[in-house]
């Protein structure tokens, strides 16, 4: 039957707000939930990265375990520690955008440092968030490193879209633990990143690099170029820690 | 216009006989898309999640669960609604109850099961445009009784929901080894892994040879 502009006027007005506003109340009903979703998976990759958290299955064990063992700080590019932003509001490490700042120029944005601690409260091992591009979206780490701010603890990848079985890999366990061990600095004290060869099975690999994947080159790129990059961007504040450590060691 | 409709119920609703609630005719509206008139082996829809989603059993459950989840509502809905949709705008109507629906799905899983949120993400988001969900509004409910269009949207949903938990059982199976996420290889079934069925590749096989077991089995031939 034919009907009137005025009444699909109408009735496309009413659909659209009962619609609408059906979607705004489960919007908001359900943000808290969400945002305690967000905040538990952060927490979890930052853990993962230093120990073994895939037996704990309660949620709020793993925050609790978050809230001891965990001391967050952030820090600017020279390796300073940022307290607020240029507003003169404080910033918290776990709301600092890793993947937002990437857009940034390196001198301009902050970088959280998440500090492992031991039992004793000394620090066991530091988490450096990451940020880059693999072959079809972007990829993300937490690379643990251990106290003497040069052996890697352990890493933690993330992607959006990498190919399924192939870059993919990259958050599989056989992939990650090749990255345990290696260090960062080489014998004459500079930086030097650790990256994944082309290929796998790769024998007589050195300190700095880690096996490959095969099928999987671009990716590896990806991971390559981007623990290049923030290695870099932390390298003034592991230098400073470094310094500091060494001065507090010979007043002793 | 607004007087018609009301005129035009009126004369649908008077003196009908009731009908069995599992009479005959609606057990055919159940049972007809699980095989004979399955979306997917035989009306050949939905193949793109289909390819996408059937990597492992888990995600596909879920995206089952989904997908049945908003066929059910949107036939409901528009099958409720269905007398005062205006015929020339009715695409945009029921798309718009779809992607309501879908929206829903996907902030629920996000709060309350968000790996697979992660795993799913943007395959939830693809079910607005899974042509089995409209093609059953446009086919069924615009045209149906309510109680009618949960029957077709139940019959439907399942239909698309086993085949694609044939597909991803045999791809998990071969592609990773392992069955729900089980690993065969801890009870002494060490095989090696086919990277093909991983890929959506591997779906197409399985697709193109549950068709054939299917038509060979139901005589189903294409015109």
């Amino acid at each position: 039957m034919q009907r009137s502009n005025t009444y699909i006027i109408i009735f496309s007005i009413v659909l659209t707000v009962i619609l609408g506003g059906m979607l705004s109340i489960a919007s908001v009903g359900l943000k808290p939930l969400q945002d305690k979703q967000v905040e538990l998976d952060t927490k979890k990759k930052i853990l993962g990265a230093v120990t073994d958290i895939s037996a704990i299955e309660d949620p709020n064990e793993i925050l609790e375990l978050y809230k001891q063992k965990v001391e967050s700080i952030v820090v600017d590019f020279e390796g300073n520690i940022v307290e607020t932003n240029e507003k003169g509001e404080p910033i918290v490490a776990e709301k600092v955008s890793v993947q937002k700042n990437y857009r940034m120029k390196p001198e301009d944005r902050v970088y959280p440092v998440y500090k492992f601690k031991a039992d004793d409260g000394s620090i066991d091992a530091y988490v450096f968030p990451m940020w880059g591009n693999g072959l079809w979206d972007w990829i993300s780490a937490y690379m643990a490193i251990d106290k003497d701010l040069n052996t890697v603890r352990g890493i933690a990848f993330d992607h959006k879209a990498e190919t399924p079985g192939l870059g993919e890999r990259i958050t599989t366990e056989v992939i990650q633990s090749r990255y345990v061990g290696k260090e960062i600095f080489n014998d004459s004290g500079e930086l030097e990143s650790i990256t994944m060869v082309k290929g796998e099975n790769n024998t007589g690999l050195s300190i700095h690099q880690v096996d490959g994947m095969a099928g999987a080159t671009m990716t590896a790129k990806g991971v390559n170029a981007m623990l290049d990059q923030y290695l870099g961007c932390y390298q003034p504040y592991i230098k400073k820690v470094k310094s500091e450590g060494n001065k507090v060691a010979l007043t002793q | 216009m607004s007087t018609e409709t009301i005129e035009k119920s009126e004369v649908k609703e008077v003196s009908q006989p009731a009908e069995a609630m599992l009479s005959k005719r609606r057990r055919k509206i159940l049972s007809d898309p699980l095989n004979e008139d399955n979306p997917i082996t035989v009306q050949v829809l939905g193949i793109c999640s289909a390819l996408a989603i059937t990597i492992k059993m888990e995600p596909t459950i879920v995206m089952s669960i989904a997908v049945v989840f908003v066929i059910v509502f949107s036939n409901l809905i528009i099958s409720l609604i269905r007398n005062l949709v205006p015929g020339r705008v009715r695409i945009i109507v029921q798309l718009a109850v779809i992607a309501t629906l879908v929206t829903l799905v996907s902030e629920i899983l996000k709060a309350y099961y968000f790996d697979m949120y992660k795993v799913l993400g943007a395959f939830v988001g693809l079910i607005i445009t899974n042509c089995i969900v409209m093609g059953r509004l446009e086919a069924f409910a615009m045209a149906n009784k309510p109680y009618d269009s949960i029957l077709d949207g139940l019959g439907s949903g399942f239909g698309y929901a086993w085949i694609i938990l044939v597909v991803a059982f045999f791809r998990e199976l071969f592609g990773s080894g392992s069955i729900l996420n089980f690993k065969l290889a801890e009870i002494g079934l060490d095989f090696q892994t086919n990277g093909l069925m991983v890929d959506s590749i591997g779906a197409f096989m399985v697709l193109g040879i549950l068709i054939w077991i299917q038509r060979t089995k139901t005589g189903y031939v294409e015109h």
